[in-house]
């Protein structure tokens, strides 16, 4: 259940240690012994891997697609002309709404899931494997998306939040890159090297965000941010400069391509994308479901997201955790940044990082923080970004509206009483509003 | 000033400050001499031979003022000697707090100044407009501030508002389309601010009523809003960019007397009507917030909800009011990114303004002038890259652009010490 109000006045100590008081308190702020304090509530965990059943998510997805389905309408003009119309043929005006969102949303499935026409043109002697097409795009567009949310998971479970992926995966790809055309080495090893250096290039870049916050118990969520810009920067200016990452004789911001032995291999020719990346993450999801609930190691991330003070009675070295815990995420999403780096053949842009960070926070949020849950929540959006991406093509209806959808259905799953008034469910706990209780800034 | 519910912990262990002071001012001793010695051996040894010209008016301008002229290596070795010379004084004396600010704000600009000299010192480009790069920062600062004052009138109240960017974003959109639909640039400025306080009554619905994770809510709005105005923008904007994206703008207007000072004029009273929206702004809510009833009862339910309750203080009604003003807030700088400055919408147009706006809001621990001395200073570095690049120095842009971050990085983990948020903030409140 969540807090009671009640419980926090005598709580007083999780007001942070402040070694100058605040501006406006003429009382001095309660001082602690830097990095003693309880600093992360259990809340957001709480709030991520609990109090949502399948039948919420399901429900936010479909209300999700249905809110989808009025900005598809709402901005289609042949059908607002049909409603301009609606008193001399209302009739129109329905099937006009109906053949502009089936039109969209069957696009958009073709694309993701399967097309009967491509199934009736293999019995007709076509390529079967055209038949799993889409869903070798979902698979490629979940991959680096499942990476960047086991990023995020972990430091969910261990009480902290990582807004910090997009970072971390331009570390891994910096190193990845740099490898992968400044080093020769035989096909496999150039690699396994690459994606090695990717884990680390991440990792140290998670490193500075956990030891700083455990040096000094600055906030994680500023450090991410602060450090993705830096890091946002730091891509451009290494790569617009030929004694550094540039590639040679080029004007644009772009590094040179990798080489053939460290791409990563797909499988079943060029088209359909499931390369080797896909089973990296499927590995990495199940080393990190290990990790979380059968290692030691994974106890103290859990024991410290739940309640920093009774981890540290028990003897857990808190700040060791959220160093160890920020390290293993930062390398999650430098793998994130192998599985494009070395599994596309466009080399690495000022713009390669895309929006995988962020989406990574929304596919943890989904995911429930579990490693399962992440990698079904990161298929769920691969196959919305896949299907959006027919869908515009087919359509016209811009693939955005799929962004839309998705950051939809996290806000529904993180808010289970909406989605119980709105389908009149009863509350599995209790009567009254289902609270998730939050975490402040620093409690 | 004082806050009545502010209670100190009985037990707080006062005396346990000192250590970390004492290894504070080491830091920052430290600090101050490192940026002396960049001063002399970077700006001073490799300044060119040659004067600095740093221009008090802009070209053309009336009365035109003359320039100053100062030799470029001898100021940096001049300025780099003051600095060292602070960093020795903050290592052997324990100033008290102004002094302490002072020392940084000294040695912040010593390191400025001789950057500036340095990088005009012979240079064939012309003088360093000195006016263009005040005016730059106050114009590039305006989201910033107004996105702290957004984050900071929610946050004192209790509510984490991480959707700044979102209000910023969306408001820049419902700014361009409803001026290019309507004409009205007054109207675009309304439709913007309204359309940013529609985000904040969705954050507020769901962070105060559902009791959903204030993080969660504000990141996801993020994420809609640049779903939303990407989709919009694409489906209607480009193709009926005359109707809906004409790219209207407010023009400047010059205050009357204040406007023809020399050097403060033309830097503070002579731009459009959001930079003296602004000014406005700040004074309310720095004024409002610690010297009248209605601050006192904000902060009151954003340090101990319980106690304002006890009281009667309305804690739902006053969270609410606070996040939905603070989303109108918001959505006047997103405006002022459109109908403000270039008028067109374009994709992903406050490109982060809004998590920068969080960083200064926290930089500036949670007060009004404190947030907007941190926006100043993003805003400062936007500028001064702006004005560098046009004076072809040899540094990139990117490693400028990077400064202000990796100044935020180390100002929060330690030079400006532990910054304490609100008591109550991001923790809904349910009545007992």
């Amino acid at each position: 259940m969540s807090d009671q109000p009640e419980a926090e006045p005598p709580a007083a100590p999780y007001v942070p240690a402040a070694t100058t008081t605040a501006e406006d308190t003429g009382a001095p702020a309660p001082g602690q012994p830097r990095g003693r304090q309880p600093l992360t509530g259990n809340a957001i965990i709480r709030a991520v891997t609990e109090g949502h059943s399948v039948v919420i998510t399901i429900l936010a997805v479909l209300v999700a697609l249905l809110v989808g389905a009025v900005l598809i309408v709402a901005s289609d003009p042949v059908v607002l002309r049909a409603w301009n119309s609606f008193g001399y043929a209302p009739g129109t005006a329905f099937s006009a709404t109906w053949t502009s969102v089936s039109a969209a949303y069957s696009a958009l499935f073709e694309g993701a899931i399967f097309s009967p026409g491509a199934i009736s043109a293999a019995f007709h002697g076509g390529s079967i494997a055209a038949i799993f097409y889409p869903l070798s795009l979902t698979a490629f567009e979940a991959t680096p998306l499942i990476l960047t949310g086991l990023s995020v998971a972990v430091c969910f479970r261990a009480g902290m939040f990582n807004i910090g992926a997009a970072g971390q995966w331009i570390g891994g790809a910096l190193v990845a890159t740099w490898l992968g055309y400044a080093v020769n080495l035989p096909i496999v090893l150039h690699a396994v090297v690459c994606i090695i250096g990717a884990f680390i290039g991440g990792a140290i870049i998670g490193w500075i965000v956990g030891e700083i916050k455990a040096r000094t118990g600055a906030h994680e969520v500023i450090l991410t941010i602060m450090l993705n810009y830096v890091m946002y920067n730091f891509l451009a200016f290494v790569l617009s400069s030929q004694s550094l990452m540039q590639a040679p004789h080029q004007s644009n911001a772009v590094a040179p391509s990798i080489d053939g032995n460290a791409m990563l291999p797909h499988v079943g020719g060029p088209p359909p994308q499931v390369g080797v990346g896909f089973l990296i993450a499927l590995a990495a999801a199940a080393a990190t479901a290990w990790l979380l609930s059968r290692s030691t190691l994974g106890f103290e991330f859990r024991t410290v997201g739940a309640s920093p003070s009774a981890a540290r009675s028990a003897g857990i070295g808190v700040e060791r955790v959220w160093v160890l815990a920020f390290l293993i995420a930062g390398g999650l999403a430098g793998l994130s940044a192998t599985t494009i780096v070395q599994g596309q053949t466009a080399p690495l842009t000022t713009t390669s990082y895309g929006t995988y960070g962020f989406d990574g926070i929304t596919v943890a949020l989904l995911g429930r923080a579990r490693p399962l849950g992440v990698v079904l929540a990161g298929l769920l959006f691969g196959a919305l970004n896949a299907g959006g991406t027919v869908m515009e093509a087919a359509t016209g209806v811009p693939a955005d509206v799929t962004n839309v959808i998705e950051a939809l259905i996290v806000l529904f799953v993180a808010a289970p009483p909406l989605i119980r008034l709105l389908f009149r469910l009863r509350s599995t706990r209790g009567a009254g509003p289902q609270a998730v209780t939050s975490k402040g800034w620093s409690g | 000033m004082t806050t009545t519910v502010d209670a100190p912990a009985p037990d707080a262990p006062a005396p346990v400050r000192a250590p970390v002071s004492v290894t504070r001012r080491y830091i920052a001793a430290g600090t101050f001499i490192l940026l002396g010695l960049i001063d002399i051996f970077v700006f001073g040894l490799f300044a060119h031979r040659g004067d600095a010209v740093f221009a008090l008016s802009l070209p053309g301008a009336t009365p035109k003022l003359p320039g100053i002229h100062v030799p470029g290596a001898l100021t940096a070795y001049l300025l780099g000697a003051i600095s060292i010379g602070l960093g020795i004084l903050r290592a052997v004396v324990d100033l008290p707090r102004w002094g302490k600010r002072l020392t940084i704000a000294i040695a912040l600009l010593c390191f400025l100044l001789s950057l500036l000299a340095w990088a005009d010192a012979g240079s064939t480009v012309g003088p360093l407009q000195v006016i263009d790069l005040l005016q730059g920062t106050l114009t590039a600062s305006i989201p910033l501030v107004l996105g702290a004052l957004a984050g900071l009138m929610c946050e004192r109240s209790g509510v984490i508002n991480i959707a700044i960017e979102g209000q910023l974003l969306t408001g820049a959109f419902a700014a361009a389309a409803v001026a290019s639909v309507t004409g009205g640039v007054w109207l675009g400025l309304i439709g913007g601010s309204l359309t940013g306080g529609l985000v904040g009554v969705i954050l507020a619905v769901f962070a105060i009523t559902f009791l959903t994770d204030q993080i969660i809510v504000g990141v996801v709005l993020d994420v809609i809003a640049l779903g939303l105005t990407n989709y919009l923008y694409n489906r209607v904007m480009v193709p009926y960019a005359n109707t809906w994206n004409a790219g209207n703008t407010f023009g400047t207007v010059k205050v009357p007397v204040l406007g023809n000072i020399p050097i403060i004029g033309p830097v503070f009273f002579d731009s459009n009507v959001f930079l003296y929206i602004t000014y406005a702004l700040i004074l309310i809510i720095q004024i409002g917030l610690f010297r009248t009833r209605w601050g006192l009862r904000v902060r009151a339910v954003g340090e101990h909800p319980v106690a304002a309750d006890t009281v009667g203080i309305r804690v739902r009604w006053t969270r609410y009011r606070n996040v939905i003003l603070g989303g109108l807030i918001a959505g006047i700088g997103g405006a002022y990114l459109t109908v403000g400055s270039v008028g067109f919408f374009t994709s992903n147009i406050s490109s982060g303004f809004g998590y920068i706006a969080l960083a200064a809001m926290i930089f500036g621990r949670w007060t009004p002038l404190g947030s907007v001395a941190a926006a100043l200073l993003f805003g400062f570095s936007y500028q001064l890259q702006t004005e560098l690049s046009v004076l072809r120095v040899p540094v990139s842009s990117f490693i400028l652009l990077m400064a202000p971050y990796v100044a935020t990085i180390i100002a929060v983990a330690g030079l400006v010490g532990r910054v304490r948020p609100p008591a109550a903030d991001g923790k809904p409140y349910v009545k007992a």
